[in-house]
């Protein structure tokens, strides 16, 4: 396999025209890795206030046919769970990681509620997971998995229920990637990173649009206020 | 897989007399054409991006070589085993051999055009593995025993009723009475059918839109999250991607990824977008225990030489084929191999040979939208051209198709000759034809009249026309 690996890297040296080890080209490819040049930032985020980003992520969202709630404070969120999923007439049983945030909820004051911790499983009907950024540009969500959010809750359960913070609202993708750096370190990341923008859809039957092709039929976003004071 | 391209005029006549395809494909200029043109129309920075997209793609390829050391140093630091394949075959063993070790019994896949390229279905059916297509086009194209027609809708070519009788056809405990008229009621069957596999599957392959260099992580988009399913529920995900997907930052590939989605269906960005970086970390519940990536180059690396390493740019968003008049009449499958439509016409003789699939080239109108449209503006009919030069210059095509180019070039490069004949035979056919309009059979003119009627002139030529508005005389 090396023998590929070296034929292939001379081939692609002799296409180039490149004869010997150039330290310039070095430097130019470790330039543009370290200094990260942002390319270009729409307009529709440039220098507009949180109000008007979470507006225009909401918007997005809705298009996409996302259900987007938002609540003043983190305590109000089990109550706004409950009602998403007594007025969707869906089972009061959610499977959520091991997200600090989201188990240490008052989920006391929704009694009827089931809570189950841990990855996934194929009988699970609703998940929840705590998103570790927010993108106004096209009403993205930014998940990081691990132990607190397994990737498996964002995609297997038919209803996806995602909370996520306004302070973690971020203008472009180049600014969920800092949120990221700034988290697990300037080049590390974690396994799995989803930028998801709806729930599941398909246009291969009839190039007819259908929700649930193979991950959630309904997603449900609820978005924490700044105004919360936070713990 | 196997080309069929050499058949590519008989393929065409085919497609082009079967009513359902052409049913099929009626829909393109409402759905994804309209829909890419509304998206452009969103985003004012459309045609900046497409600038900022070429000239990411021209650095990297400029650096290739760096960056995916730089890659395979990344991701081998995240766990991941980097294989590298020079030919389809090699690629082939390596992801037969991986399976093997894993002992595996049910592979899932999610979409890649690379897997199609080295024909590896086939190739692990054979090792008695049971492969499973698990976006929704591409498994209807597999039952069917088909291939796909479309870069991004593989299914493209059928129709709802064609779906529902393959599903009774097919699945097994599919009840008799079972009500298929609507298309969510088929998603909700392939999708009950589907989810068993994706828990049952020992290896997940996956394809990747980008690899990137600063971070080791491949990069799938998909909007059912098939993909997704595929790579996390198997105990071993494998990555096949060639070698120039790679670009080098995070901010690269969002850049691209603004382009990628507005080009190919219209949408604001796909529903998934999915980074991976080696297997499962030690606290991880969830997520695969071994991550394979295979670069494959499969010829890629002799085209940086040459004036195609621009087609090396492609994102492969279909744009191309959405917007072609030639693929909008005769569908994917008459190009004969993997890629369709203007990006096929270039990159099959680039990866083939121009000896293998010489009509492609020709298979075009240059009327020149497909680099209009490319979202990586790669000059798909200038490239066109140059194959038709290599052909011409293999002796390719017919004695009397050259024999007409001769005849031509000789008239032309005779501007006073070419002025009076072409004005002689004007003023003949508008004498002869102008009373109805048109001729329905011509002599010499045998291969446009059998497929249309030839519009008769109005009695002038257009050099008689120019020369008499610069004149500032009436038209």
């Amino acid at each position: 396999m090396t023998s590929s690996r070296d034929a292939i890297l001379s081939k692609i040296r002799s296409g180039l025209g490149i004869t010997r080890d150039d330290p310039d080209r070095r430097t130019i490819v470790e330039r543009r890795l370290s200094s990260r040049t942002r390319h270009l930032t729409p307009a529709r985020v440039k220098e507009k206030s949180a109000e008007e980003l979470l507006k225009l992520f909401r918007g997005f969202l809705e298009r996409e046919s996302a259900t987007v709630v938002e609540v003043d404070k983190k305590q109000d969120i089990p109550a706004a769970i409950a009602d998403y999923l007594r007025s969707n007439n869906l089972p009061a049983r959610i499977r959520v990681g091991g997200d600090a945030m989201l188990t240490q909820l008052p989920w006391g004051s929704q009694p009827h509620l089931e809570m189950l911790l841990g990855r996934a499983q194929p009988s699970d009907e609703v998940g929840l997971t705590h998103a570790a950024a927010a993108v106004a540009e096209t009403g993205t969500l930014a998940f990081a998995s691990g132990p607190d959010n397994p990737v498996t809750l964002n995609f297997l359960p038919e209803t996806h229920i995602v909370v996520v913070e306004e302070r973690d609202l971020v203008p472009s993708y180049e600014d969920a990637w800092e949120s990221i750096r700034a988290r697990f370190g300037s080049e590390a990341m974690p396994r799995t990173v989803n930028f998801i923008s709806g729930p599941s859809r398909t246009g291969d039957i009839g190039g007819r649009l259908v929700m649930g092709a193979h991950g959630p039929r309904r997603m449900c976003v609820i978005v924490v206020r700044n105004s919360d004071p936070g713990p | 897989m196997k080309p069929t391209i050499e058949s590519f005029k008989q393929n065409a006549r085919v497609a082009l007399h079967d009513p359902q395809l052409q049913r099929a494909l009626a829909g393109l200029p409402t759905g994804l054409v309209a829909n890419r043109a509304a998206a452009r129309a969103r985003l004012p920075e459309f045609e900046d991006l497409r600038d900022i997209g070429r000239d990411i793609k021209d650095h990297t390829l400029a650096h290739l070589d760096l960056y995916l050391e730089e890659y395979e140093r990344k991701a081998t630091a995240a766990g991941a085993h980097v294989h590298w394949a020079a030919t389809a075959a090699e690629a082939r063993e390596i992801i037969l051999q991986i399976c093997r070790d894993a002992d595996a019994k049910i592979v899932t896949k999610g979409k890649s055009m690379i897997s199609e390229e080295i024909g590896l279905n086939s190739a692990l059916e054979s090792a008695g593995i049971e492969v499973v297509e698990t976006d929704l086009g591409e498994y209807l194209v597999q039952i069917r025993g088909e291939t796909p027609s479309h870069i991004i809708a593989p299914a493209i070519h059928l129709t709802q009723d064609q779906v529902e009788a393959d599903f009774r056809r097919l699945h097994k405990n599919l009840p008799q009475d079972r009500v298929l008229t609507e298309p969510a009621q088929l998603v909700g069957e392939a999708r009950q059918v589907l989810r068993e596999k994706f828990l049952a599957a020992d290896v997940g392959i996956t394809g990747a839109n980008f690899l990137i260099a600063e971070t080791g992580s491949s990069v799938i988009v998909t909007n059912e999250g098939n993909g997704d399913l595929t790579q996390s529920l198997a105990r071993v995900h494998v990555v096949v991607a060639s070698i120039e997907k790679v670009v080098p930052t995070r901010e690269d590939v969002s850049s691209i990824l603004r382009l990628l989605a507005r080009s190919a269906t219209g949408q604001e960005f796909s529903t998934y977008t999915t980074f991976s970086t080696g297997p499962r970390r030690p606290d991880d519940p969830d997520g695969p225990q071994a991550y394979h990536v295979v670069l494959l180059d499969n010829g890629r690396s002799e085209l940086l030489g040459t004036a195609f390493r621009e087609v090396l740019r492609c994102i492969r968003c279909g744009a191309c084929m959405n917007h072609c008049p030639v693929y909008s009449a005769i569908g994917g499958h008459a190009y004969g191999w993997v890629y369709p439509g203007p990006i096929g016409s270039v990159l099959t003789p680039s990866l083939i040979g121009v000896k293998h699939a010489a009509d492609l080239p020709n298979a075009s109108t240059f009327c020149g939208r497909c680099e209009q449209v490319c979202p990586m503006k790669i000059p798909l009919p200038k490239l066109m051209r140059h194959h038709r030069e290599t052909e011409f210059s293999l002796g390719g095509p017919s004695h009397r198709y050259r024999l007409g180019l001769k005849t031509w070039a000789w008239f032309a490069q005779r501007p006073k000759l070419y002025h009076v004949a072409t004005r002689l035979a004007t003023a003949a056919l508008g004498a002869f034809g102008r009373r109805r309009g048109a001729f329905r059979r011509l002599p010499f003119a045998g291969g446009w009249t059998r497929h249309r009627d030839f519009p008769a002139p109005q009695g002038r030529t257009f050099q008689q026309l120019w020369a008499e508005h610069k004149a500032g005389a009436p038209r």
